[in-house]
């Protein structure tokens, strides 16, 4: 009995960075409500991308793929846009999982500002070109600048629920 | 450098093409899967759109329940917020009664004269229903303002149908699923409407700024703005009825050319909300 609640315990444990990903798609963790004029962050960028490179296990790519659906929806964007950026940031932490051997949280970050600041180029590209669509270019640098600087804190977190997982 | 070339390759190879443990999907393949999904839907293909549909029907009312704890957050943040400011509040709202009072008694003579002005030379819109819906959800994502209401095609929602807070314009409905609509808010930068300054009487066009306020563009004579002006809905084209009160002008930016308004209606505290129907009447 105690090793099947263990198991379903790790099981569950396993599921939260799916979990946190949907949530965050359906609910964006954008505080509003707190009245801040420039502050944003995209929080899917960042849990996808830290699990990508740390856990690929934890979030399969079907999943982001659906995730990004839902983040479209949800947000009025061109269907299919936030699921490309999605597999895109999954591609360079995939590629930087294969070609790093001693990883350090600085390169992560480095490798991370440089993969939102060309694809949030990308999605402003092709949603004001093809979908005619207006993007506030203020908002868009605020997003971007909050969501790399939260990228420290979040991954100091997810290193901290990752190695409490792990000694479980 | 023949080397570093095919390490690169490789590293890129294996990154986007190969399936990891437990993937039934390459990233390269959702990648083009995901192109084709925009391309389409840019075109309207109607498979996409169906699964567009199917999606929006699961997401929003999920929405709604996963963002139940956010929103208990954001009430209790709010409460205490409305805590702290309650005396002066108080004070505030006591003069301004005693003014509201005093041009009440006058407004309702106004009111049905205007009715009745309007309606002889043809261009009174009345009312012809109304319904009142639950927002499910407030996307205030930095590239859309908009919420998303419980009540869609099923309830006789239409696009284009006006959304009030109380007595105050707060948008229009820019998408309409079976059972949910999304409203664009005026704050967004897509919204575009025909306003009234008054008492100056100057027809211009209210645009969202993508945060809590407006801008009025296309305005000529903008110094003859004052700040005590208030914005209401012109009627022209017919978009939505003329009257409903939108914001006051303040020009507190001195950055931006344009004269600001300030919404009456907060959109980040929309819970309930009323969904208008206009027909034309002709007097008899």
């Amino acid at each position: 009995m105690k090793l099947k609640n263990k198991e379903l315990k790790k099981k569950l444990l396993r599921q939260v960075p799916l979990i946190l990903l949907f949530i965050s798609v359906l609910n964006n963790f954008d505080f509003n409500y707190l009245g801040l004029k420039y502050f944003s962050f995209n929080f899917s960028y960042i849990l996808i991308f830290y699990f990508s490179l740390k856990r690929s296990y934890s979030l399969g790519y079907t999943y982001i793929f659906i995730a990004g659906l839902f983040n479209d929806v949800v947000n009025g964007s061109p269907i299919g846009m936030s699921s490309l950026m999605y597999l895109f940031l999954c591609g360079v932490a995939a590629y930087l999982r294969l070609i790093t051997l001693r990883t350090s949280l600085f390169k992560d970050w480095i490798a991370f500002i440089s993969a939102i600041l060309i694809l949030n180029s990308l999605f402003f590209i092709i949603v004001n070109l093809f979908f005619d669509f207006e993007i506030s270019f203020i908002n868009q640098i605020v997003n971007i600048f909050f969501t790399s600087l939260l990228y420290l804190l979040f991954s100091s977190i997810f290193n901290f629920f990752v190695d409490s997982s792990n000694a479980r | 450098m023949e080397t570093s070339r095919d390490d690169f390759v490789i590293a890129i190879r294996s990154a986007f093409l190969k399936k990891q443990n437990q993937q039934r999907f390459s990233l390269f393949g959702l990648i083009v899967f995901s192109l084709l999904i925009l391309i389409l839907g840019g075109f309207n293909f109607k498979p996409v759109n169906y699964l567009k549909l199917a999606i929006k029907e699961i997401a929003y009312r999920s929405t709604f329940i996963v963002s139940v704890p956010e929103k208990f957050l954001e009430e209790k943040y709010q409460t205490a917020q409305d805590h702290i400011n309650l005396y002066n509040a108080s004070m505030r709202n006591e003069l301004e009664l005693k003014d509201l009072r005093a041009k009440d008694l006058l407004n309702d003579f106004l009111v049905l004269e205007n009715q009745r002005l309007k309606m002889i030379v043809e261009d009174y819109l009345v009312e012809s229903d109304r319904l009142y819906a639950k927002v499910l959800s407030d996307k205030n994502s930095p590239f859309l303002k908009s919420v998303i209401i419980n009540k869609g095609s099923k309830h006789g929602i239409n696009l284009g149908a006006v959304v009030k807070d109380k007595e105050y314009l707060i948008g229009k409905i820019i998408e309409v699923n079976y059972t949910t609509s999304r409203v664009l808010l005026l704050s967004d930068i897509n919204s575009k409407i025909p306003i009234l300054i008054e008492p100056q009487g100057l027809l211009s066009i209210l645009s969202g700024s993508g945060d809590k306020d407006g801008e009025i563009q296309y305005n000529k004579v903008e110094n003859i703005i004052e700040e005590t002006s208030i914005a209401y809905t012109s009627g022209v084209g017919n978009l939505f009825k003329a009257g409903i009160p939108v914001g006051k002008i303040t020009k507190n930016d001195i950055r931006s050319l344009n004269a600001k308004v300030e919404f009456f209606s907060d959109f980040s505290q929309l819970k309930f909300v009323e969904v208008l129907f206009f027909e034309r009447k002709i007097s008899e």
